[in-house]
């Protein structure tokens, strides 16, 4: 009897998306410009670090470690000097990123088995690239010493930094935003066509129409509920498969993993709207709303900066913010290929924020005012 | 609760603020009747109307709508009434017979039922070419039928009817009425909101709402004899000329 009326409540609904030429455009084309566009563009790899280099060695090997950095992928020489003024000019100018000073007599004493230092200084406002790409910097002229030392036959071991990034090897910014991406879509899909269909209904006086009829509340909830874990399924599916034609990204983990997450967080997100939609008397209302929880959401998920470079405090906010776990979910599972049970924690706290937001939304869609 | 009346209250009172919406209504109506509920733009017709309709809590006072309490059980009340607001209210992107079907299951009715009930409401409002139609394409005047059709499909006890005919030509109006005094002569009970004063006339008794509170109650001759009006057109001027609500 009542899974009869949700049956016919979820026909409604689904014809009712079908039919608005909007919806089913904005969940494929949503995630197609958002895939396509925004891992290239939100992309915090460091190239192109231009290195001035002050060169008072005037030594083969210094002109070694110049050319060797000039060669580097990722790393350009922009001019070289001998006066370190005018390398700091070229910083100051934007021209350059890093300075690398060579002191004089680098290579002789070297040679004598002395200790002589090279020293970096990065331009530090622009952070990620200043601390990466002087790193870069430091690594190319440590290996170009070391492999001259180990050919000029000095016995002596050249300092060498060796650097190696798990799980992401060459710490591709895209394989971190992919999975996280796809995050941001529920949020925005799932979490803004709930409320704009209910407060629509209020809008238009359908949902009078409900509310005079017998129909049981969760019934109604439910029915505006379930719709969206098969967006949200279509969304992660859409965005899955850009991710792997495009990006060549596949999840090392079980794909039923990432679902059963996406399910979850969909009902967060949908309970969240519903409830939204509940409290708010127009679309305007409800529009806003929703803007700052997804601001937040964005945010303090851990989408772009990672939680754990939060000042505590913090931190400690992140635990209420549900994309947290859905985003540590998807990364774990893309990239670590984490099994449910590793991610427990996660999924159970992603199925105590779905129960908490859905419970809500039901608790707080009254039929009588 | 006694068997003869369908909605009888006492005191109700619907307060926003300090603003009293309606102010306490008292009256009875009878099983089967056709009452008229009229009133200037503003006088509460419709708070009034939504409160027996389980819509909205009353402030303070009691009664009951076909048999329960309007306080405690307005669940039970939705399942034998049918209502349609001055809004029109069916799903817009959706069929006729989607509209019908949606409402109808709703209210428990059986697939067979629903398949007879609807090609009875095709019949009766000459539309069986519409029923696969999107209802924002049909033309308002089918729509009101429609929508009248689809509140009174599952055979409710009572029927709410706000503002009906507005914007109706007087052709479909009349029509309109028809259908009333069909689902009537069924022994449904009509409680109708209603500007049209010609439409007063075709009710059984009339309340005439003003500020809140109920002016006159009665049927449309005894109100005639009662203000010695030819017409109703009259009786209202006179009993609403006080009136300080309103546009």
């Amino acid at each position: 009897m009542k899974l009869r009326i949700l049956k016919i409540l979820l026909k409604k609904e689904i014809l009712l998306m079908k039919r608005n030429p909007f919806i089913p455009r904005v969940i494929v084309a949503l995630p197609l410009m958002a895939m396509l566009v925004l891992p290239l563009v939100a992309n915090l790899d460091v190239k192109n670090v231009s290195v001035a280099v002050v060169d008072n060695d005037r030594s083969e090997l210094s002109r070694r470690i110049v050319a060797d950095m000039d060669a580097s992928e990722y790393l350009s020489v922009q001019s070289c000097d001998f006066i370190y003024d005018e390398a700091l000019k070229s910083i100051e100018n934007g021209d350059a990123d890093a300075i690398l000073i060579i002191p004089a007599d680098y290579s002789d004493r070297l040679t004598k088995g002395e200790n002589p230092q090279m020293s970096l200084d990065a331009n530090g406002v622009n952070a990620s690239k200043g601390m990466l790409g002087s790193r870069y910097a430091a690594q190319s002229a440590t290996s170009t010493v070391s492999q001259w030392l180990s050919e000029t036959g000095v016995n002596r071991p050249a300092p060498q930094v060796n650097v190696l990034n798990l799980y992401n090897p060459t710490l591709n910014f895209r394989n971190y935003m992919i999975p996280a991406l796809m995050v941001v879509l529920i949020i925005i899909i799932c979490g803004f066509l709930p409320t704009l269909n209910l407060v629509n209904e209020k809008e238009t006086g359908t949902i009078e129409a409900m509310n005079v009829t017998p129909v049981g509340r969760l019934t109604f909830v439910l029915s505006k509920l379930i719709p969206y874990w098969i967006v949200g399924l279509l969304v992660v599916s859409v965005g899955m498969l850009i991710g792997w034609l495009v990006y060549g990204l596949v999840p090392a983990g079980n794909i039923g993993s990432i679902y059963l997450a996406a399910i979850l967080f969909s009902l967060v997100m949908s309970g969240l709207g519903v409830t939204i939609a509940n409290k708010s008397a127009t679309i305007l209302q409800s529009i806003f709303v929703m803007f700052a929880f997804i601001m937040i959401f964005q945010l303090m998920g851990g989408l772009f900066t990672p939680i754990a470079s939060m000042p505590q405090w913090a931190q400690d906010i992140t635990y209420a913010v549900p994309p947290r776990f859905f985003i540590e979910i998807m990364r774990a599972v893309y990239l670590k290929g984490a099994s449910i049970a590793d991610l427990s924690t996660q999924y159970l706290a992603l199925t105590g924020f779905a129960i908490l937001f859905c419970g809500l939304s039901a608790f707080t869609y009254k039929k009588r005012s | 609760m006694n068997e003869k009346f369908a909605i009888s209250v006492r005191n109700l009172v619907k307060r926003f603020g300090n603003f009293t919406a309606v102010d306490n209504l008292s009256f009875d109506v009878a099983r089967g009747e056709i009452f008229g509920f009229l009133g200037a733009n503003g006088a509460g017709k419709t708070t009034a109307m939504r409160m027996l309709c389980g819509l909205s809590y009353p402030t303070s006072g009691s009664g009951t709508v076909a048999g329960f309490d309007i306080m405690s059980q307005a669940e039970y009340i939705k399942r034998h009434i049918g209502y349609t607001s001055q809004k029109f209210s069916l799903y817009e992107e959706l069929t006729v017979s989607e509209n019908l079907t949606l409402f109808s299951t709703i209210y428990g009715m059986s697939d067979i039922e629903i398949k007879k009930k609807s090609e009875e409401i095709f019949m009766t409002l000459e539309m069986a070419d519409m029923r696969n139609t999107l209802v924002k394409d049909i033309p308002t005047g089918w729509k009101q039928k429609l929508a009248f059709s689809a509140a009174t499909m599952h055979s409710p006890d009572i029927v709410f009817l706000d503002e009906p005919t507005g914007g109706v030509d007087p052709v479909t109006r009349r029509r309109f009425w028809e259908l009333i005094y069909e689902a009537s002569s069924r022994g449904m009970t009509i409680f109708v909101t209603t500007h049209y004063l010609d439409e007063a006339e075709y009710c059984n008794r009339i309340s005439i709402m003003v500020d809140g509170r109920i002016k006159a109650l009665d049927s449309p001759e005894n109100l005639k004899k009662e203000y010695n009006c030819a017409t109703m057109d009259e009786v209202f001027r006179i009993v609403a000329k006080d009136a300080k609500r309103g546009d």
